[in-house]
């Protein structure tokens, strides 16, 4: 595994009817490190889910370079969208076994299957499940093409907080297994809290780093929503320019 | 659906065959034969080897065009969809060639290319076409954009995509298509037979309207809605049924 690094200088919005052209990201500057998990953290509409499209290469429309360091290529993505994105029309199983693209991954898919508690349901339509199981399968959609970067968006969004803490749970356990370098977005800071080495605080738009802080709660406490809640009010209240945005 | 509706079917179509028995015995004439004179008839065609032969000959002609219409309707109906600058280019085009009477456009493709095979095949198509584009063009512009961004971003391969994510999106209007194109088609490859070829049910019907046999007129259209009704019952019901297994 190698560090990326995203570089967007600008990305403007085009003027649409009556609204005027606006900049939505501006002069941002990210390296993430192999194996390392960050959370981005910042206020809704501040263009968190723009940045994950032109770094899954959605949107090209932009000034700026994505790439592996070192290299010129762009990282291997895989995106786990705010909505499942799952094809109706295919069973769980056809649905993680289409992005391998007739790769024979049997054992791989069968291991996130179990991780991921979905074993029983791999031979079901997407209709048939839980908004938790979708998010469930559209994770496991993701580790299965071995990503160089995997992007989150709010995966866990408008789920209930049992079903969002046992997806979660599961999420980590199974990168714990299949360490990728993940970039999470989030408006919660306490779920970034439990997930993230790293957190990048962004302004609204247009969207610049104001923050980069490593946390440094062991993953192992990360449990204890004690801990979680100690270290959150302790950054705030060493930074009020982030309780500010938040 | 109770028990007895499922006999509504069967139930209407004897109370149909009923209704015109009687209006034939009550009007005793040969304008209006009754059906049994009309099975009679279709009998005797299908005996002599008459039937099958004019059927045969239709049919080909249907299955020829009806695959060159969709296929080329299909593919350009998705580009138009896909594709702004080239749908706003085509748009006018698609108005014009919608509103072209089929007996225009069989006549000029015989004045033009000669009573061939080719020309009837040709003439058919270009009548099909506007419709199947109309419809495809709609379908894609309804196409999932969040699945196809998934398809990119998973870097899915042209092939692929096209198969296990715009195609079953598009089945429901290429169904659509397909049954408004069969009923359209084989009206106009009538006209086609009748004009200007020496076989199929077309050229029989018009055979029939010079004596003014119109029992063996019947028994010629009933063959072909029979044939149409076939199509319908074992290809595109379980084709409709097999495509939407995944439904709740």
């Amino acid at each position: 595994m190698s560090d990326i690094q995203i570089e967007v200088r600008q990305k403007v919005y085009p003027a649409a009817g009556q609204a005027a052209p606006h900049a939505a990201i501006q002069d941002f500057k990210l390296t993430l490190h192999a194996g390392e998990f960050v959370c981005l953290v910042g206020p809704s509409g501040c263009g968190k889910t723009t940045l994950l499209n032109i770094v899954a290469d959605l949107d090209q429309d932009y000034d700026g370079e994505i790439r592996i360091a070192r290299q010129q290529a762009r990282p291997k993505i895989g995106y786990i969208f705010q909505n499942p994105r799952l094809l109706p029309w295919r069973t769980v199983r056809q649905n993680i076994e289409l992005v391998l693209q007739g790769r024979d991954a049997t054992e791989t898919v069968d291991f996130l299957l179990e991780t991921m508690q979905l074993t029983r349901f791999q031979h079901v339509y997407p209709e048939r499940l839980s908004l938790g199981m979708s998010r469930r399968v559209a994770i496991i959609r993701a580790f299965a093409i071995d990503p160089e970067l995997l992007l989150m968006d709010e995966p866990f969004v408008s789920l209930d907080p049992p079903t969002a803490r046992q997806v979660r749970e599961l999420l980590l356990e199974l990168w714990r297994k299949r360490p990728h370098t993940v970039l999470f977005v989030t408006h919660d800071l306490r779920e970034a809290i439990a997930l993230a080495d790293r957190l990048i605080f962004l302004s609204p738009s247009p969207m610049s780093i104001v923050g980069d802080i490593r946390v440094t709660i062991p993953r192992d406490l990360r449990q204890d929503e004690n801990e979680i809640e100690a270290f959150r009010r302790q950054l705030l209240d060493g930074a009020p320019h982030i309780k500010q945005l938040l | 659906m109770s028990n007895l509706q499922k006999f509504f079917p069967a139930l209407s179509l004897a109370v149909f065959v009923a209704a015109w028995q009687g209006a034939a015995w009550v009007l005793d004439s040969n304008l209006l034969p009754s059906p049994v004179t009309v099975a009679g008839v279709f009998w005797l065609e299908l005996l002599s080897g008459q039937l099958t032969y004019h059927l045969g000959s239709t049919l080909i002609r249907l299955i020829v065009s009806f695959a060159v219409a969709m296929l080329l309707g299909s593919a350009i109906g998705l580009a138009l969809g896909r594709n702004k600058n080239l749908n706003a280019f085509f748009d006018n085009w698609l108005v014009i060639f919608l509103n072209i009477p089929a007996l225009v456009t069989i006549i000029l493709c015989y004045v033009w290319f000669g009573l061939s095979e080719a020309s009837a095949i040709l003439a058919v198509v270009i009548n099909k076409l506007p419709n199947v584009i109309v419809t495809i063009r709609e379908g894609a512009r309804t196409l999932d954009q969040d699945l196809l961004d998934m398809a990119r971003c998973y870097r899915l391969s042209r092939i692929n995509t096209l198969k296990h994510v715009i195609w079953p999106q598009l089945h429901p209007f290429m169904m659509s298509a397909t049954r408004s194109g069969l009923a359209l088609i084989w009206k106009i490859i009538l006209i086609v037979e009748l004009l200007g070829r020496n076989n199929g049910v077309g050229f029989q019907l018009h055979l029939y309207f010079q004596l003014f046999d119109v029992a063996s007129i019947l028994a010629y259209s009933i063959a072909f809605v029979i044939v149409i009704q076939g199509i319908e019952h074992t290809i595109l019901k379980p084709l409709d049924k097999q495509s939407q297994r995944w439904r709740r």
